[in-house]
């Protein structure tokens, strides 16, 4: 019989977890489920180490794992064509997405979220997001080149609201600022429904030649493990404490901060030395640290490879010395990156990263043996089989439930609403619309971001979409633009998450970029809640369908569960971002016309559609019925043409119709430049059936306006023609008379709708 | 003709300066701060960004780089030296240009197309523009707020050595609406505005004629490669 022998440094080593196999461990309180723990003891035969328990709990984790959402993702993978391949380098499941955009270069691009630590520390909450995204581009061999951020706030005037707007805000500038990347764009909505759960989704894209693309994954044994960047520290650390202080005493720190600490000059460095070591050729392999930090990193570069790895944990730069093993496993501590370097190659790499300044060490090596061996000094403390940690995880079908309110929910029609009865009722709901803080100036955010660092910012806020220069020789570029409409979503989460799509695809198309490829941010309640998980369902198939008919793939994306307060889940938001490429980016198109006298042209049919919409919920707070309708063969025609009359020079300025309807788009064409025009509704009322309320503020989908110059008019109408979108002449630009001049309705001075449309923000924050 | 641009770590806009430089016609050559050797360049611009992290003031520990040592030197021996926003800091940190920089005064970061008014046409980086023209290039910071004992400010005022005077708006409370500073000899200038940002067609601010089509910042460029032909 062995002896019981005592680990000399306290920690609890394999040999332990042999010996005393009935040891009670914490596994509730690090959020794994009985059954989870179980079935960890039957991978290892044993009971796990608290380290090995530390790893599993954070990786098998909602956040990490995926586990309520993988069967459903499955799809973006499986509901594609060849056809849709054609352009994808890299798929779902690695950091980022990459696509081929032509002339030897790819972008990666990916949308991530950081809600739940935004909302207890907006400011670190926020920066770390972006810093988070941004290594994950970096880590696919890219140097990142813009950043864009998705914000849903609470209701404006909640005095919550103000603290978290201000420190999202300020993060988001903080980081993204000192890390010199654009900000080129993104959306801010004010809803209750997000007062406790506010979203912060950020977006960044990098740019690559195709042979620089990395990926994580250790494949030769031999290689270096070295981890690099800032030191590791206890920030990050949320269960891990309950660990610490249940079952290793009170030695060290107990009350860990689990919000991390951003420093985006150690990340700037940190971006310089890494692209200078992908120019070197001495990294085989690179992963970010972010959620899950040591943990991941070890596990999935092993698991990925097909290798196992020896690491000697004494090795890890600490910023506190007092860190036990599992928390150093666990630390979310940011800045950090891990590459596999070729031992011939160590010479170069320490010449590298000590030019940068930046710190390093090796932690192991990369074996030949399907195995992750994790020693603190002598001892083991992990031995695992690295894929039951990165990748097998547990997979749940987790029980869906038609909601209850559902039906009554899209019966409540706003047919029942009022609707204005004279014009100057009209122009006063437009104006109303126009300065409330979901369509008013969000120059008081925008102002806040640089988008002018790099020199290859060719359009950004206010424009519809974000568009960057890759190439300096011959102007290629790419365009992306994000969209989600919560409230569509929650009226029918299968239509109004291909109407993100839509939305998204044609913000793309209005800049004259062609979309290429898909990335998306699920924002969701929580997945034990049968009724989230239908609209998580019907989302996710909303989705995958409409990308299959647009025929333009989802390259990865990311999955934010559990944001609800009490029963109260938020809107179903998925956060949907597209990708366009376009070959010369002086061929843009803005978003507002600066020529006088230009024909104004309206594409696409307009339907009675007010359920949902920004004249509803905002003016009449009502919200139910049926979403507008998602027609993906017109998207895709409206996008073509827009595309083909962009190539031949034909447009000036397009602008998509969304929230608002057609009375905001043209109020918002016609600020972007200081710019008036004059309108007439009635031909357009005489031909889809409608009356002004609907003309005015309806949001069907499908429509653009855009303005051709009159020598361009009959090129541009036989083109619409030939390609069947249907195309009515609304009005003219107007340079003389500043205003807005909608016939019918109400001449707007452009001073006053500026006026009221200015200063919303900043005098609400 | 040779133009340095100095890379220290946290620096984002040394590309843009170089670009701008190229575009201007003249030939940009990379510093590195930790390395005294300028490379026998013909001008310098100590371009924007936050170096070090600024997490100290804002260009203290830039000043003591050696390389910028070597800028020192070389601007009080007359070297053409152009220092935008961080550039800016760096260059009053070392004492080449008066006053102090500070937190703006709304407390937020702030980027916008500004309107500037070119006070003085007869420094190295400004000879190309009339008196008094106004020109509209980016601003991007968060202590950009000039302040300098009044004294100093009479001096600055009496001996015309305010270049760029903000107009229309007052983005970050400087006193004197002052945007950039020249030393007594007219071969230093400081700003926070970024003309590497408004030097081609596309990629500027906003113009009443198309959108992003300013280019006011290339003449900085233009008039240094003047200057250096000139001398």
């Amino acid at each position: 019989m062995l002896k019981k022998k005592k680990s000399p440094s306290g920690v609890d080593t394999v040999e332990n977890a042999q010996q005393e196999p009935d040891k009670e461990q914490p596994w509730k309180e690090l959020g794994l489920k009985e059954d989870e723990y179980q079935s960890i003891r039957e991978i290892l035969g044993r009971r796990p180490t608290s380290s090995e328990l530390a790893m599993y709990s954070v990786m098998w984790s909602e956040h990490c794992s995926y586990k309520s959402s993988k069967i459903y993702l499955r799809q973006f993978g499986e509901k594609v064509t060849d056809e849709m391949k054609k352009h994808l380098m890299v798929g779902m499941g690695e950091n980022a997405g990459v696509v081929d955009i032509g002339e030897g270069l790819a972008v990666t691009f990916k949308v991530e979220s950081h809600n739940h630590p935004s909302y207890i520390e907006p400011f670190q909450g926020a920066a770390t997001g972006v810093g988070g995204i941004v290594r994950d581009i970096l880590s696919m061999g890219a140097r990142p080149v813009a950043v864009m951020d998705q914000l849903r706030f609470g209701a404006p005037q909640d005095p919550d609201t103000a603290r978290v707007v201000h420190g999202v805000v300020d993060g988001i500038s903080f980081y993204g600022n000192c890390l010199g990347l654009p900000n080129i764009g993104g959306e801010t909505v004010f809803d209750k429904v997000y007062q406790g759960n506010p979203l912060v989704n950020a977006l960044s894209i990098g740019s690559l030649k195709h042979e620089d693309l990395k990926l994580a994954k250790a494949t030769n044994a031999g290689d270096l493990v070295i981890l690099f960047g800032a030191r590791t520290g206890a920030d990050g650390i949320g269960g891990v404490s309950v660990l610490a202080s249940e079952t290793f005493g009170d030695e060290g720190p107990t009350k860990r901060p689990a919000v991390q600490v951003g420093d985006p000059f150690a990340e700037k460095v940190l971006i310089e030395c890494c692209l200078e070591l992908f120019q070197a050729g001495v990294v085989a392999g690179i992963q970010d640290l972010g959620g899950a930090g040591i943990s991941c990193a070890t596990s999935e570069l092993a698991s990925n490879g097909n290798m196992g790895m020896r690491v000697q944990l004494k090795s890890v730069l600490l910023r506190d010395e007092s860190l036990t093993p599992e928390e150093i496993l666990m630390s979310e501590s940011q800045e950090r990156m891990c590459a596999i370097v070729p031992k011939k190659h160590l010479k170069d790499f320490e010449k590298i990263v000590n030019k940068w300044e930046v710190e390093y060490s090796v932690l192991g090596e990369v074996i030949n043996e399907d195995r992750l061996y994790i020693d603190w000094g002598h001892e083991e403390i992990v031995n695992v089989p690295p894929r039951t940690v990165a990748h097998d995880g547990p997979v749940y079908d987790r029980p869906v439930e038609y909601p209850k309110y559902q039906d009554a929910l899209n019966a409540d029609s706003s047919s029942k609403l009022k609707r204005a009865e004279n014009s100057t009722e009209i122009a006063t709901q437009l104006m109303e619309l126009i300065s409330s803080p979901n369509h008013a100036d969000k120059s008081w955010i925008t102002a806040q971001y640089d988008k002018y660092v790099m020199g290859n910012t060719a359009l950004a806020m206010p424009d519809d979409g974000g568009m960057i220069r890759i190439s300096e020789e011959t102007g290629l570029g790419v365009a992306l633009a994000t969209d989600a409409n919560g409230k569509y979503c929650y009226l029918d989460p299968y239509e109004g998450a291909r109407q993100a799509l839509a939305e998204a695809y044609r913000n793309v198309a209005v800049t004259g970029a062609v979309p290429r490829a898909v990335t998306n941010c699920l924002n969701f309640g929580s997945p034990e809640n049968p009724e989230v998980m239908w609209q998580f369902k019907q989302a996710t198939a909303g989705l995958a369908d409409g990308c299959q008919e647009l025929g333009i793939p989802v390259t990865g994306g990311n999955v934010s569960f559990y944001n609800q307060t009490g029963d109260t889940a938020i809107y179903p938001t998925p956060v949907v971002g597209v990708l366009g490429v376009i070959d010369d980016v002086a061929r843009r198109i803005p978003s507002g016309w600066q020529d006088d006298g230009n024909n104004i042209y309206l594409l696409g049919t307009t339907y009675d559609e007010l359920d949902g919409s920004a004249w509803a919920k905002d003016l009449h707070d009502h919200l139910g019925g049926r979403p507008p309708k998602v027609d993906l063969k017109k998207e895709k025609e409206l996008a073509d043409l827009l595309h083909g009359a962009a190539m031949q020079g034909l447009i000036e300025a397009a602008h998509d119709i969304s929230e608002g309807g057609l009375g905001i788009a043209i109020l918002e064409a016609s600020l972007r430049f200081n710019v008036g025009a004059r309108l007439w509704l009635t031909e357009l009322m005489e031909r889809d059936n409608l009356d002004l309320t609907a003309a005015m503020f309806s949001e069907s989908q499908a429509r653009v306006i855009v303005s051709v110059g009159r020598e361009d008019d009959v090129k541009f109408q036989a083109l619409c023609e030939a390609r069947g979108v249907p195309v009515l002449r609304i009005g003219v630009t107007d340079k003389e008379n500043q205003a807005v001049d909608i016939q019918g309705v109400a001449k707007l001075e452009l001073e006053g709708i500026r006026g009221a449309w200015v200063g919303v923000l900043a005098g609400l924050y | 003709m040779r133009i340095g641009v100095i890379t220290y770590p946290g620096t984002l806009d040394d590309r843009d300066a170089e670009r701008a430089i190229r575009l201007a016609g003249g030939t940009p050559v990379p510093l590195w701060h930790a390395d005294d050797d300028l490379k026998k360049v013909d001008a310098v611009v100590l371009p924007g960004g936050f170096s070090y992290g600024d997490y100290l003031r804002c260009g203290a520990i830039a000043a003591k780089a050696p390389a910028t040592k070597e800028v020192i030197k070389k601007a009080q021996q007359g070297l053409p030296v152009l220092g935008i926003c961080n550039g800016f800091q760096v260059l009053v940190e070392s004492h080449l240009l008066p006053g102090g920089l500070i937190r703006n005064e709304h407390q937020h970061f702030i980027c916008r197309d500004q309107k500037l008014k070119v006070e003085n046409n007869q420094t190295a980086w400004t000879n190309l523009f009339e008196k008094d023209e106004e020109i509209t290039i980016p601003l991007k910071n968060g202590e950009g707020g000039y302040i300098a004992t009044q004294d100093t400010l009479k001096m600055l005022e009496e001996e015309n050595r305010v270049v760029f005077r903000y107009l229309e708006i007052n983005p970050n409370g400087s006193m004197n609406d002052i945007a950039g500073l020249t030393n007594e000899r007219g071969n230093v200038v400081g700003l926070m505005p970024h003309p590497e940002h408004a030097v081609e067609p596309g990629f500027g601010p906003d113009t009443p004629v198309a959108t992003r089509s300013g280019i006011d910042g290339l003449k900085f460029f233009q008039s240094a490669l003047k200057a250096l032909v000139n001398s």
